[in-house]
């Protein structure tokens, strides 16, 4: 990362908020991200339950139920503004320019298709050939995502399948029509431990050949660590820190970051020792407060915490935060501002 | 398939059998004994046993079950008190129309059913829902043969345009697939349907909902499916649920129709049923009921072997 992300970012969200109306009052799940990403390049999300990381993703896609989700700021994805797409232009759009793999592979499939069709049937839609090139893609993927036994499993139903088996037809279903950004959503989290390696590893090694652009959202630091090259820690809708991923990790410099990584089991090996946590539960997404929405759970808090949202202030030469514990912009080197 | 469909064929029959049992003890726990009604009042008690041994009341109820069943087996119901024509053609010239009259019933039902619940399912809580939710629960509520009156006042009485009642021009008892014996269906169908209806379109209106509310359909529009894509997974998804509430109706429609083929006079099974309780004709009776039940049964049969074909989840194993 020390060299600057070109002119034109393949993805680029400005000031996305996303409102969730028509319950008894709205609630703002997204409050002003800005992401961008490179193609080839690969950011993790990170953040815990409701932080708005799944939210943000969707946005992206324009997945959300569009009676309910009100979505402001700008995204534009491979030079296109993702708002402004016709019906057509978004069908073509999903899937053949960003395709997502979902948090439950077993979900997320049909359950009264075979898995083989359901792929064939994506690539049928989008590049206009026929069943049987739409099948040998299918098969072509299978092989290449390393699933077993390809030929038979094409014809497998959903629920005939294990759940790393599901989540490596996921992938393959992802990249059936060569897509440019690969949105994750916790692509492991339904798996065990040992499938959840051997998942990573094999979307990293798919990411590098077909180099792809990838928003890993997880709550895993690990995960985070293992994929990405960039990290956004998201709270309460907000990219609370970004930048570089090992700089975030080894330099983290907003609170919540630090009670993050505090709170991981890998140091309580020790019997007796007490699993570090963050005292008090996530904002009300309907209430936030005018200011830092972590400082009600800050141990740093200061009265000046509550005044506004803080700015993004540098926190190392590669990666930001917003928090008024850091040096105020105007004093930080100008190589800072580029990252991220 | 074939394998899995002879083995519920096996665990049908201890149910088969069950209902020739309960159809056999009906005459036997019906107030009254059952000759009393065909002997003249002054029989003398020697008639009375001649009687008695004639039919085989006076030996032990399992050896008369075991003799009934024997016949019941070779097709033989017996005879009927009051016009002694076998039971068995009777029964199945009334089954035969009955059956028509609920397949067309649960077709438009279906149809309409479907409709309704895709329409209401699809676009929830907006008008268009709440008109397709207050059809369908008016149809299961509105008392079907109150409907079937105004129905005939309407179309048959003021307008003219539709026989009132009666299965066919000529006043028979046969309904035939052709444009004259067309019309005389129509308001029985009609009428007949709009139970069906009613249900087919609540659970369609649920299961709709139930689906499109599942990952599966957000995973089919990430992938670029177009509305129309996804609407024809929602209907695969659906059609296991539909076809097994329609079977399910047509059942109810083929032993509970007595009221509407009373007010049309259809020559049906209900309406035969309705005779016999009234004429006090046993063997009738008994024969119209192990008929129909046992149709339920076999549809309860082919529904559970039509799910399973269409629904990959169910194990065939």
């Amino acid at each position: 990362m020390s060299t600057p992300p070109p002119a034109a970012p393949l993805v680029r969200a400005r000031n996305l908020t996303v409102d969730f109306v028509g319950g008894a009052r709205p609630v703002r799940a997204v409050a002003g991200v800005d992401l961008s990403l490179a193609a080839g390049e690969v950011v993790a999300l990170l953040g815990e339950s409701g932080s708005g990381k799944s939210v943000t993703l969707r946005a992206l896609m324009r997945l959300l139920p569009e009676k309910r989700a009100r979505i402001g700021g700008s995204i534009t994805v491979d030079g296109r503004d993702v708002a402004a797409l016709g019906r057509r232009e978004l069908a073509r759009f999903r899937g053949g320019t960003v395709a997502m793999i979902f948090q439950e592979p077993g979900l997320a499939f049909d359950p009264v298709y075979r898995v083989g069709d359901q792929i064939a049937e994506a690539v049928v839609r989008h590049e206009r050939v026929s069943r049987k090139a739409g099948r040998a893609r299918a098969l072509e993927l299978f092989e290449r995502v390393r699933i077993p036994s390809a030929e038979t499993r094409l014809d497998n139903y959903p629920h005939e399948m294990s759940g790393g088996m599901r989540q490596r037809a996921m992938i393959a279903l992802a990249l059936a029509c060569r897509p440019k950004v690969l949105l994750a959503d916790e692509p492991t989290t339904a798996l065990d431990a040992t499938v959840q390696i051997q998942i990573l590893l094999l979307l990293r090694e798919l990411q590098r050949e077909f180099g792809l652009a990838v928003i890993f959202v997880t709550h895993d630091i690990g995960v985070a660590t293992e994929v990405a090259d960039r990290i956004a820690v998201m709270y309460a809708g907000r990219i609370v820190e970004r930048g570089d991923c090992r700089d975030v990790i080894r330099a983290a410099a907003h609170p919540y970051t630090r009670g993050l990584l505090a709170s991981r089991a890998d140091h309580v090996f020790t019997r007796g020792t007490r699993l570090a946590t963050i005292p008090g539960a996530p904002p009300d997404l309907g209430a936030l407060p005018p200011g830092c929405a972590f400082a009600p759970r800050c141990a740093q808090a200061v009265p000046a915490c509550e005044a506004g949202v803080p700015e993004e202030r540098p926190a190392s030469a590669t990666h930001v935060a917003r928090c008024i514990l850091l040096r105020p912009p105007a004093q930080a080197d100008a190589g800072a501002t580029a990252a991220a | 398939m074939l394998a899995f469909t002879l083995r519920r064929l096996i665990y049908v029959t201890p149910v088969a059998i069950g209902v020739t049992v309960v159809c056999f003890l009906l005459v036997h726990i019906t107030p009254g004994d059952p000759l009393t009604a065909i002997l003249p009042a002054d029989a003398t008690l020697e008639l009375q046993e001649q009687m008695k041994a004639a039919y085989g009341f006076d030996k032990p109820l399992p050896v008369q079950y075991g003799l009934w069943f024997w016949k019941v087996l070779h097709g033989d119901l017996g005879h009927s008190i009051a016009t002694g024509r076998p039971v068995a053609t009777e029964v199945l010239r009334a089954v035969k129309n009955t059956l028509i009259l609920a397949t067309v019933a649960t077709l438009i039902g279906f149809t309409f059913g479907t409709l309704f619940g895709f329409v209401a399912g699809y676009f929830r809580d907006s008008w268009l829902d709440k008109l397709a939710s207050f059809v369908s629960v008016l149809g299961v509520s509105v008392p079907h043969y109150w409907l079937g009156m105004v129905l005939v006042i309407i179309f048959s009485a003021q307008l003219g345009w539709l026989p009132p009642t009666g299965a066919g021009p000529d006043g028979s008892g046969d309904w035939r697939p052709d444009a004259a014996h067309l019309r005389y269906i129509i308001l029985p169908a009609v009428t007949m349907s709009v139970i069906p209806m009613g249900v087919i379109a609540r659970t369609v209106r649920a299961l709709v909902g139930d689906i499109l509310s599942q990952d599966f359909v957000e995973a089919l529009r990430a992938k670029g499916m177009s509305e129309f894509g996804v609407f024809r997974h929602v209907v695969t998804n659906a059609a296991p649920t539909a076809l097994a509430v329609m079977g399910l109706q047509l059942g109810y429609l083929l032993g509970g129709s007595i009221l509407i083929e009373t007010v049309f006079s259809w020559p049906g099974s209900g309406f035969l049923l309705n005779a016999a309780i009234f004429q006090r004709d046993l063997p009738l009776l008994q024969g119209t009921i192990l008929i129909l039940a046992m149709f339920f049964v076999m549809l309860n049969l082919a529904v559970d072997v039509l799910q399973t074909a269409l629904d990959p989840r169910i194990k065939r194993g």
